[in-house]
């Protein structure tokens, strides 16, 4: 069972420990910017916990989706800065 | 049409404690339950984490149980609507489950109350416990600098949580004054285990200035923020910082409890010595009803399990001990009360509403929140006033009551009542990719 | 002692803001009152559309006129009414309603209002998002879409510079048969003349009149920009929008400038609650997404309803009623009240002031559906 995971951070490779959330992931190579907000500034994730959607970053194709309730997964892609 | 339809005597929502002390006592009582969060993991916020650890404790024997139990567990299910009695819809990352129940036990928690104030929205700015949480599943922590900042028990636990992690946690700075605050861990007297954890945590974390009546003005930086000032109103000084973990204290979640029609009184749902609401079957247990922490919160889910599975006479056995903690709670109320001075951090310029970037100057004309959401967009964004409401209510006073479906932003197939089936017509074009 | 107005206009939605600016324009002295805030019945609730739509020659003047109005209004609109020209493309599913396209398109033409016929592929061309294999559609170039609330305020704000007076949180009890209100606390406001223009609340003011209260939900997206070029419509809007009896959806998108695409549409009448009801959501959502898939996978933030006021002929009421000179309307709008807004306030100032009319009013008029016998609605009156 591997205690690593490797994930696609905007096409850059990220290797996490398992049980990693892909906030963590994104923080680990992008810090300051999931997204951008209406007026076109950084955001971050605030609340941790799903209920700021400040974490919102696009896996799979999928946008909008919160980073911090999304574990990693292998070969994950991840897109940040929307 | 709904991917799965559920049926369960007891549907619990939320695996924080409350939830999972109901669980097991209706499961232990040959009941069909499920538990359904929103969340990847068991725990809630307070418990994030007790599935990697080994030792034993409280959380560890309730998770054991839990998991030796029948109880059913869907995890990454967000319910997001009500359509007709008894019953709730989840979303799920692939689809959508409808759950049918008899007795319904709401324990949804608590979320952290952030406040605005200059530089709140620079990245690195987190609520205290959303860090330590996201800390437990990897967010990068260890050497970074960490000023804890806001109110209530909450910071000294995290500053000890993320000490733990590796950060260098510079200050705790508490708003509320020493003599609340005394006031309060004197009354912890009679709360024995929680004096006991109390001096724990203080011990560990000697070393850490524990500043009381004092309170971020700002947060510094360029694209993330790199200090903050702060000030006890007198004086200001500035602490260099890589996160700002500021979050003053907790409000409860009720947009589920509210769809129900659940009554909520004093900002909290009403229930009855049963942890009954408002609504026949419907019991709600935990922080929804007054944040009192996790053992109140186990206590609570334990009364309205018993209550469930209608053995009243078990239920009856726990009065005494919850009365107890309802008097710690109250207590808890009291001190870490939030100061006027607050109200006043915002400028014209700083957002209120992060979703839609409305500031403060924007909602100068506004008297209500409903007022609010024609003049402006505040709260109309993905957190559905979840952050910019709480703010407001405490800024202005104005109420949010009106709670409408989906209780999340879901999939639009998801609110059509089925999953992403196609209809026979054609073949569709990718929309899901931006721009 | 409260001043006399000459108009006091009950309704501060974008019917009543438009009848205010007007009338204040002209010299008039207007008071408004709102038991809500601006924009907080019907205006707030809506989608915004600025279209020209056909069920009858008279709805057609009063949608041409109106959204001609709203052309030359366009410049001093605030940057917040977010107004579109996106122009409207109704969209046709099979040759028989490609054979109403054609019909429409001739029709709009020849009475001076731009449209032209796409076939499928100009369709699919327009709005790529948009189902394969439709028949084609009809593209109303001129046509836009504007944000509601602002829009009124605008209008309200506009009215305020020309000396109107504005009440919020005033709720109007009774209508006084001398002219004038009386408030829910008791005290009075005179006036020459009270304008109805509470849409689907005007029957509380006066019993019995022909408008009823007819429901509407709507679902709004997070953003995604770029996805829809126009305002949507299926040519079965129209059969939904002027059915008498049973609830009815019909597919109709329309994009914000934040990119948040705005999906309806459903009708229902005997719903007088505001709570969603998900049988008709979802039959509202199914139907979009015959159209338009790949709205399955978007996300959906907020869902709200409204009520619409409708008349039994489809057409609003706008003018005095009869036998008393003193109550007029301004109401009964249903689906088309941003868009005929402006021309109501006007036809309704020219009406005031016996002034020529640009378009005929006289299919608006009150008296078409209210007789003046023993059955007529009676005002709330007091002495």
């Amino acid at each position: 069972m591997p205690d690593r995971v490797t994930l696609f951070i905007n096409g850059k490779p990220i290797s996490v420990p398992v049980g990693s959330i892909v906030a963590a992931a994104v923080a680990r190579s992008y810090p300051s910017c999931f997204h951008h907000s209406v007026h076109q500034e950084s955001r971050s994730p605030l609340c941790g916990m799903g209920a700021c959607f400040e974490c919102c970053v696009t896996i799979n194709g999928s946008p909008h989706r919160r980073s911090c309730l999304t574990l990693c997964e292998e070969g994950m892609e991840v897109l940040t800065g929307a | 049409m709904p991917d799965q339809r559920l049926n369960f005597d007891v549907l619990v929502v939320g695996a924080g404690p409350a939830g999972i002390a109901a669980a097991c006592i209706a499961a232990e009582n040959r009941r069909t339950v499920a538990v359904v969060d929103n969340s990847p993991w068991l725990g809630g916020q307070i418990w994030r984490g007790i599935q990697t650890k080994t030792r034993g404790g409280t959380a560890r024997h309730w998770l054991d149980r839990l998991q030796n139990s029948d109880v059913q567990i869907f995890s990454s299910a967000t319910i997001f609507a009500s359509p007709s009695a008894n019953q709730l819809l989840a979303e799920t990352p692939d689809g959508v489950l409808e759950f049918k129940w008899k007795k319904l036990v709401l324990a949804t928690g608590a979320r952290e109350l952030f406040l605005p104030f200059p530089g709140w929205t620079l990245p690195g700015v987190m609520g205290p416990g959303g860090l330590h949480a996201m800390a437990k599943s990897g967010w990068p922590v260890a050497e970074k600098k960490v000023v804890i900042a806001g109110s209530g028990p909450l910071l000294l636990a995290v500053a000890d949580g993320l000490k733990k992690e590796g950060a260098r946690v510079s200050l705790v700075a508490e708003q509320a004054n020493w003599s609340e605050v005394m006031r309060f861990g004197l009354s912890l007297l009679r709360h024995p285990r929680k004096l006991i954890q109390g001096v724990g945590i203080k011990s560990r974390i000697i070393g850490v200035p524990y500043h009381f009546g004092c309170w971020p003005v700002r947060a510094n930086g360029s694209s993330q923020v790199e200090s903050v000032t702060l000030t006890d109103g007198s004086r200001s000084w500035t602490v260099d910082c890589d996160y700002l973990a500021c979050g003053f204290h907790l409000v409860p979640n009720l947009e589920l409890p509210r769809l129900l029609g659940c009554a909520v009184s004093n900002g909290y749902v009403s229930v009855n010595e049963f942890q009954l609401t408002s609504v026949p079957d419907v019991f709600c247990a935990g922080e929804p009803t007054g944040i009192g922490g996790v053992d109140c919160a186990l206590i609570e889910g334990q009364v309205a399990g018993w209550v469930a599975v209608e053995a009243p006479d078990y239920a009856r056995k726990l009065f005494g001990l919850r009365a107890d903690w309802h008097r710690f709670r109250a207590s808890l109320h009291q001190a870490f009360a939030l100061r006027p001075e607050l109200r006043r951090l915002a400028t014209p310029n700083t957002y209120v509403c992060r979703c839609e970037d409305v500031r403060l100057e924007d909602l100068s004309n506004c008297k209500s929140w409903r007022d609010t959401k024609l003049n402006t967009r505040c709260g109309m964004g993905s957190c559905q006033g979840r952050i910019c409401g709480a703010a407001a209510e405490f800024l202005f006073g104005w109420k949010n009551d009106s709670v409408r479906p989906p209780l999340f932003p879901v999939r639009a197939s998801s609110l059509a009542g089925k999953t992403d089936a196609l209809p026979e017509i054609t073949a569709e074009p990718n929309i899901s990719s931006p721009t | 002692m409260n001043p006399t107005f000459d108009i006091i206009i009950v309704g501060a939605g974008i019917v009543g803001a438009a009848c205010a600016a007007e009338c204040a324009r002209a010299g008039l002295k207007v008071l408004v009152l709102d038991r809500g805030p601006v924009a907080g019945g019907t205006t707030g609730a809506g989608m915004g559309h600025i279209v020209v739509m056909d069920d009858s020659e008279a709805q057609f003047a009063l949608t041409r006129y109106s959204r001609r109005l709203w052309h030359e209004l366009r410049p001093d609109l605030p940057a917040s009414a977010e107004y579109d020209q996106c122009g409207t493309l109704w969209v046709a599913a099979d040759e028989q309603e490609m054979a109403e396209v054609r019909r429409k398109e001739k029709y709009y033409n020849q009475r001076g209002v731009r449209a032209e016929v796409l076939d499928a592929r100009a369709v699919a061309a327009a709005e790529p998002y948009l189902r394969r294999n439709l028949a084609g559609g009809l593209r109303v170039v001129d046509d836009g879409v504007i944000y509601p609330p602002c829009a009124a305020r605008y209008l309200i704000e506009s009215a305020i510079a020309w000396k109107a007076q504005l009440r919020t949180g005033a709720d109007v009890r009774a209508l006084l048969r001398e002219g004038g209100v009386v408030m829910a606390d008791g005290s009075r406001f005179s006036a020459g003349i009270v304008v109805n223009a509470a849409g689907p609340w005007s029957p509380a003011l006066i019993p019995g009149l022909p408008v009823r209260k007819r429901k509407g939900h709507l679902v709004i997206t997070d953003r995604y920009p770029g996805q829809i070029h126009h305002q949507i419509i299926e040519l079965g809007y129209l059969k939904s929008a002027h059915s008498v009896g049973t609830d009815s959806v019909a597919f109709n998108v329309q994009c914000r400038k934040t990119g948040q695409i705005l999906i309806g549409s459903s009708r229902q009448y005997n719903e007088e609650g505001t709570e969603i009801n998900h049988e008709i959501l979802e039959r509202m959502l199914q139907r979009a997404f015959e159209y338009m898939p790949g709205l399955a996978k978007l996300t959906v933030t907020r869902c709200w309803t409204g009520h619409r006021a409708a008349t039994p002929d489809k057409l609003p009421l706008i003018g005095p009623v009869p036998d008393n000179e003193k109550i007029w309307l301004a109401t009964g709008h249903e689906g088309l009240g941003i868009t005929t807004s402006l021309a109501t306030g006007k036809l309704l100032t020219d009406l005031l002031l016996e002034r020529p009319t640009e378009i005929s009013a006289e299919p608006y008029a009150p008296a078409r559906l209210l007789q003046t016998n023993e059955s007529a609605p009676e005002p709330c009156l007091t002495a």
